[in-house]
């Protein structure tokens, strides 16, 4: 893999709670962006994906603390918290946030809202800057004489475009997407998709794709991680993912979504994720897994490599922990 | 229950056409502006038999969530007519629908809000039979654990006494379908039922309402994905700004697709096999606002195989000509 | 290597898993007990809980705990305080903190009353109009703007002049005038419930209005209801004590406001008497201030809208990784 434009390096995000408890978000993600890359972050609600790309970017509240390292080409940003961390957003790393195209404010047109990024962050302003908001509509499909009009007289897939326009102002080095396209129809949706692959190719980008719907992660990313109760479980490249998966929990992810074709039956995982306010013992997909035996309930499993950049955490994987259940 | 030997289906929709009236507001009225109108549903024509589910399938504006609340006589149908169990209901007043409510039930899409949070499951299955008067004082507890049983949640003593908050989505969701078996329906309309849910519990109530096919019960299933409605319904209507575009048995329109809007639908959902990559055909721009419905064939200012015939002509379903099943149609006159 | 695996278990869908299965929070509690709980936990609350409550008792138990009968004469007009009179004497002679205990009843009579008025016409302008909308919603809205728009002081004149200056009285116009404030802010909170799911679920079911009303939308008000209606008496009992200031209050119950205007009236202020107008400026004062920030404290807890946001100048902690970390 070519030099990680951005990497994640055990990174751990903790919530307060009230009563002195604390809820344990994100518990030691690692994984590296390569440039013009398509990344999946995928998992179910509760996973911590959200969590993961927002802390990425230091978007955490006061109640929030973060461990772990945020390596921007070869920095680390988090080293000092906000400060460090604060002078990168939008500028080297931006963001679409779930529900974007609901995000826009009301009373200012499209075009002023995409610029003011440009101008907060001193890039541009002026005559220079709606020059640039006119180029960055035609690059995400939106023809320029609209920069006049309001959020409201746009349809909710040219909002999110003109998010992706927003998130681009200041020619960023990676995109990360949060649920880009959940609210939209899957035509708007396949539109959009094809939007952010082109970006990534025409403009070198890297991207991480947040998500819960595994088809979406199949079709556009070359590589992804599976997230479960705040951590990575699998992580590889996608082909190998659903055709090789190394976790039960991608596994069964995988059997639980229908295909168009696939007359298999679909299945559903029972019981639900673990508390994330607790520590969890042994390993946290246990009590759901179809698979276990002796050691999984007791010991945690690490992340290990199962070669070529695929690497999960299960001890079905580990020869020694087979070798001594038996 | 068998479904054969019916006299009749148990749900019939002809010609339905619902619109929803735009407010002009005091100043447009005095100002004699016309009357805008939302063509939510523009004549539309279905059927659903016992033991039967048909998932109406479309993107936002297409009319498929109008169509169930105006099946359910939630909103009331500018013109056409609904015949449940035989009669027709689509002028009924409340006070004679009421006793059809308890035949048919609706589920909604969001199982954070179905339930009232301050009752407990048992209030919230009880609710349907208090409003009812059906069962005694005596009897309700049981009914009300048949019904807990009878969507999955068992042993029903766990939850009787819970509050919603305490239970996961799916739960939830098993909660609202409860509450619509205790009054035993025959007819069960979905709208979007699991599409709120994570991944990993959708098949579960999606398994659940097809047991309850299998038990007799239709089902009527709104959905925006194809690839649920391609694995658990019967039949599948794909609807478009307020028509039914195609129709037929679930496996044809998914395998063998007759209406350019279906092909082109069926191509952009993504696969789950990263290596199965065909080439989506995606449409230009979105679905048109339902106030302003395009002449001639709705769907012609987007197809890709659009002749000058098409903005003229307004097409009626119909059996293709190349060998399909005989009851699955589309409207296109390419067809 | 195909080692055996162990045996897959089989589970059915959604299972609860034994001993309490779905890990939930907690259990949220009913409206009593989450009043109590911020009363409990806020100290702003539980201050004007306390006050509140020994305003009342003090008032209930006026008879038993005043040093001297508040209408007897006991002295000389405004004589000082002094070891046995600790406000000293009014304009009558008679002693300045039994009259206190027992202008306390009048204030919290006004108040409780007048608040109940309110938040009766108010909740229930409030909720017709926000369930029913339309017609009825305009209708009742116009009304509300008329109320309004009643300018209170005159109205009380009036009133005062044509059917007498009597408690009741009282009582009917403080809550007649103050209602429209609870009704607006009732009507918000029912439009936004009668919207939500669970609502139109049950209307599906096949529930008439008034079991959607008082089962499902009225809960779901109640605390809102009550936040307000605290606010509301310490709206009462100031408009109470200014009636009464104003000379139209019930001239035969003693009342605070009416303690000041006597005072006023008779020189108190030139003849120094301090002890006859400010210890009841005070009372009024510390009984709005507990009523105030009772009211203020609940609704803040109870009212969805009130919940602060996210511009806050204080940023995620950092937090030294204890253990290895990765230095590649």
């Amino acid at each position: 893999m070519k030099a990680p434009v951005l990497e994640a390096r055990d990174l751990h995000v903790w919530f307060d709670l009230p009563d002195d408890r604390e809820l344990h978000a994100v518990q030691g993600v690692s994984f590296g962006l390569a440039p013009g890359e398509r990344f999946g972050l995928v998992g179910e609600s509760g996973c911590g994906k959200t969590t993961t790309i927002l802390g990425l970017m230091g978007l955490l509240p006061p109640t929030a603390s973060v461990a772990g390292q945020v390596v921007l080409e070869g920095d680390n940003i988090m080293a000092r918290g906000e400060s460090s961390v604060a002078p990168h957003r939008w500028k080297d790393i931006a963001m679409i946030f779930q529900g974007a195209m609901n995000a826009f404010n009301p009373v200012k047109t499209i075009g002023d809202q995409i610029a003011e990024p440009m101008e907060v962050h001193g890039i541009s302003e002026g005559d220079a800057a709606r020059q640039r908001v006119g180029e960055l509509l035609e690059m995400v499909g939106i023809s320029r004489d609209r920069a006049d009009r309001y959020p409201h007289e746009f349809s909710g897939g040219m909002r999110q475009r003109a998010a992706i326009a927003m998130a681009l102002a200041c020619e960023p080095k990676v995109l990360l997407a949060d649920e880009p396209t959940t609210a939209l129809d899957v035509m708007v949706q396949a539109q959009i998709l094809q939007l952010l692959v082109s970006l990534t190719h025409d403009l070198g980008l890297a991207m991480v794709l947040v998500t819960h719907d595994l088809p979406l992660i199949a079709q556009v990313c070359n590589r992804a991680a599976v997230m479960y109760a705040g951590e990575i479980v699998e992580q590889g490249e996608t082909e190998t993912l659903y055709h090789d998966p190394g976790h039960p929990y991608t596994r069964l992810l995988f059997a639980a979504t229908p295909d168009l074709y696939d007359e298999s039956n679909v299945t559903s995982i029972p019981g639900g994720p673990p508390r994330l306010d607790r520590e969890i013992v042994g390993c946290p997909f246990a009590p759901r897994c179809d698979r276990t035996f002796e050691p999984c309930p007791t010991v945690r499993p690490e992340l290990r490599d199962l070669g070529a950049g695929h690497t999960a955490a299960c001890h079905l994987n580990d020869p020694v922990m087979r070798a001594a259940a038996s | 229950m068998s479904t054969n030997g019916q006299v009749h289906p148990l749900l019939e929709v002809s010609d339905l056409v619902t619109r929803y009236p735009i407010p002009r507001g005091i100043l447009g009225t005095v100002a004699g502006r016309p009357q805008q109108q939302v063509h939510a549903v523009e004549g539309i024509s279905f059927s659903l038999n016992q033991g039967e589910m048909l998932a109406l399938v479309g993107e936002s504006g297409c009319g498929k969530t109008t169509t169930a609340q105006s099946v359910m006589r939630l909103v009331q149908p500018d013109s056409g007519s609904i015949r449940f169990e035989g009669s027709d209901i689509s002028t009924l007043g409340f006070r004679e629908l009421r006793p059809l409510r308890k035949r048919m039930q609706i589920i909604y899409q969001d199982p954070y809000e179905s339930l009232d949070p301050r009752f407990r499951v048992r209030q919230t299955i009880e609710e349907p039979l208090v409003i009812h008067g059906v069962g005694t004082r005596s009897d309700r507890p049981h009914r009300v654990k048949e019904a807990l049983v009878r969507a999955g949640l068992t042993p029903p003593e766990l939850y009787i006494d819970r509050y919603p908050h305490e239970l996961s989505g799916g739960q939830r969701q098993r909660v609202a379908i409860a509450a619509s078996l205790v009054l035993d329906p025959k007819l069960l309309v979905a709208d979007e039922p699991v599409s709120m849910l994570d991944v990993s519990v959708r098949a579960g109530i999606l398994g659940l309402l097809d047991a309850l096919r299998k038990d007799g019960m239709g089902i009527l299933m709104i959905t925006h994905d194809l690839s649920t409605a391609a694995h658990f319904a019967d039949r599948i209507a794909v609807m478009y700004l307020g028509r039914i575009v195609e129709e037929g048995p679930a496996r044809d329109v998914v395998r063998n697709p007759q209406h350019p809007y279906t092909k082109a639908l069926i191509s952009v959902v993504p696969k789950r096999d990263p290596r199965d990559s065909s080439e989506p055909q995606i449409l230009k721009g979105e679905t048109p606002n339902p106030v302003h419905i395009p002449s001639g064939c709705r769907f012609h200012p987007r197809c890709p195989l659009v002749t000058p015939e098409c903005p003229r002509i307004d097409p009626e379903l119909r059996t293709p000509k190349d060998g399909t099943t005989p009851d699955h149609r589309a409207a296109c006159i390419l067809v | 290597m195909s080692a055996e695996l162990p045996a897959a278990v089989s589970q059915p869908a959604d299972l609860v898993r034994a001993g309490g299965g779905y890990d939930a929070p907690p259990p949220a509690r009913r409206t009593r007990l989450r009043v109590w709980k911020v009363i409990r936990e806020q100290p702003m609350a539980t201050f004007g809980a306390v006050v509140l409550l020994l305003v009342i008792l003090v008032a209930i138990f006026a008879p038993a705990l005043a040093p001297y009968d508040p209408r007897e004469k006991v002295g000389d007009v405004y004589q000082p305080p002094d070891s046995s009179h600790w406000l000293g004497l009014d304009d009558g002679g008679v002693d300045m903190v039994s009259l206190l205990m027992y202008g306390a009843r009048v204030s919290l009579i006004v108040g409780f009353a007048a608040a109940a008025v309110a938040m009766l016409v108010g909740g229930a302008v409030g909720v017709l109009s926000g369930y029913f909308g339309g017609k009825t919603d305009t209708v009742l809205m116009r009304i509300t703007d008329y109320f309004l728009v009643i300018p209170d002081v005159p109205l009380m004149i009036v009133v005062a002049a044509i059917w007498g200056k009597s408690l009741k009285n009282i009582i009917l116009i403080i809550g007649l005038i103050y209602w429209t404030s609870t009704a607006r802010l009732i009507r918000s909170q029912v439009k936004s419930i009668r919207e939500r799911v669970y609502v139109k679920r049950a209307r599906a079911l096949g529930a008439g209005n008034s079991r959607l009303i008082f089962k499902h939308v009225m809960p779901q008000v109640a605390p809102l209801l009550i936040a307000n209606t605290v606010l509301m008496m310490a709206i009462a009992i100031f408009a109470e004590t200014a009636l009464a200031f104003l000379g139209l209050g019930d001239p035969q119950k003693i009342s605070w406001g009416l303690l000041i205007e006597n005072a006023f009236a008779r020189q108190a202020i030139s003849l120094d008497a301090w002890w006859a107008i400010v210890p009841p400026g005070v009372c009024v004062a510390v009984l709005i201030l507990a009523c105030t920030m009772l009211g203020t404290a609940l609704e803040d807890s109870l009212n969805p809208r009130l919940r602060v946001g996210h511009l806050s100048v204080k940023r995620f902690r950092l937090r030294p990784l204890v253990g290895r970390m990765d230095a590649e």
